[in-house]
Formats: structure tokens, sequence, C-alpha cells
């Protein structure tokens, strides 16, 4: 098992209810986490509609993960 | 050189005095405001998050990008986020370059790029009541759209 942290934005954030939590997890990748999550919470946006960053950088899917890492799934942009 | 992610109502002349440079003959800006329609429906106020350590690390990527692409002689931007009213401004982009052709597709490409790479997003609340996040639908006509809608 690992300590992951994710923090949410926009509407995961909403469909969460929260902004940041912290999992015990045995996910390998960030994708197969969130696949764990979009179960549990009923995500609406599928893994492919997202991009991962993991500790403040974009990272390509399925973006493995280890113990202590900080995790943001990153939901279709809409800045300007 | 930089991109910003601002809490507060964007204040231009912060930005704009750092593009004076003796070398540059041409300054381009672009301001992005809230505007009351999008998609056929009457918009009352929009709100706009950030992923803030992410957005200024790829926002200054953007506008070292640019440096490097159309020989500019210095570039700033900045994004609003929280709430923002019919009118205000989102984001401002101002670029300076020796000429005005580099200056103006610099300005282009700096705020395409900042629209389609940067972690920020926006929600929609409607005159109607509802709202929505935009470009995250997973139903209708625009579910499958990535790119932003030409809203800025």
């Amino acid at each position: 098992m690992k300590t992951i942290t994710v923090k949410y934005f926009a509407i995961l954030r909403e469909q969460r209810g929260l902004a940041e939590e912290s999992l015990s997890t045995e996910a390998a990748d960030a994708q197969s986490l969130y696949n764990a999550l979009q179960t549990a919470h009923g995500f609406t946006l599928p893994v492919d509609r997202l991009r991962a960053a993991v500790n403040g950088e974009f990272r390509s899917w399925p973006a493995p993960l280890k113990d202590g890492d900080e995790v943001v799934f990153i939901p279709p942009v809409a800045g300007g | 050189m930089s991109f910003k992610i601002s809490d507060d109502s964007i204040v231009i002349d912060e930005f704009a005095s750092r593009l004076s440079h003796a070398q540059a003959g041409a300054c381009a800006t672009f301001e992005g405001w809230v505007r009351n329609h999008n998609e056929g429906q009457a918009v009352a106020a929009l709100e706009y998050e950030a992923y803030a350590e992410l957005a200024e690390a790829e926002g200054s990527r953007i506008m070292t990008e640019a440096c490097e692409k159309f020989d500019l002689l210095a570039a700033e931007a900045v994004h609003r986020v929280g709430h923002l009213q019919i009118g205000d401004m989102a984001v401002w982009v101002g670029v300076a370059a020796a000429h005005r052709g580099p200056a103006f597709d610099a300005c282009r490409f700096i705020i395409d790029e900042l629209k389609s790479r940067v972690p920020i997003w926006k929600k929609e609340h409607y005159v109607a009541g509802t709202s929505a996040w935009i470009n995250c639908s997973t139903k209708g006509d625009f579910a499958q759209n990535t790119s932003a809608p030409d809203s800025a």
C-alpha cells in the first residue's frame, strides 16, 4: 500500500465534495487510481478526457505512482 | 517575462510597465472579457478556478516558447480566478517586439496556447439559474469537444 494525496479541481472537486484527500491505495498508477475513484464517487468524465499531473508536473498516462506522490486529475481546460 | 494567476482584478499598468524596451517598435495587447452570452445561453456571471502552481509553470513555458518563436523583447500575461461579472477582464496578454508582425502573431499564439494548455477551468452561471463547467459536458453535442470554444 502507498499513501497518495489527491487534489481535486473544478467539476471533479464538486463531484467529490472535497478539494483534497489522502488515500491508502494499491493502484500502480494514476489511471487505475482514477478508475477506482470514478467507480466510488461517480465522476462523469472518462479518463481519456483527463490529463494527469504528479507532483506538480504533467505526466503521460498511465502515470506510475510511488508512496507520497501528489496527484491531480486535470479536466478539460477552459481558460480565456 | 511571466505568466501569473491573480485572485484580484487585473491592474494592467503593473504588467504593461514591464514591456518597455529601448529596441521595441511595437506593442500588442489582448484582453479577454466576460460576455453576457455563450452557446445561445444568457450568462449572468463566471467563475474561474486554477491549479495555480501548474498553471503558472505551464503559462511560463508558453511565454518562453513565444519569446523564442517570435523574437520578442518582452511578454507578460495574467489570468483571473474567482467570481467575475459581465465586463470584467478575465485575461490580459501583452508583448513587445521590434516590429508589429511578430507582436500581433505572438499575442495570438499566447492566448491560443493559454486557452488550450493551462489548467484553468470556467464555470458559467446562466441567467436561467443553471450552471456548467465549460468543456466538461459528457452529454450532447459538445461531449467530445476538448478544445475551448471561441469564448475570449
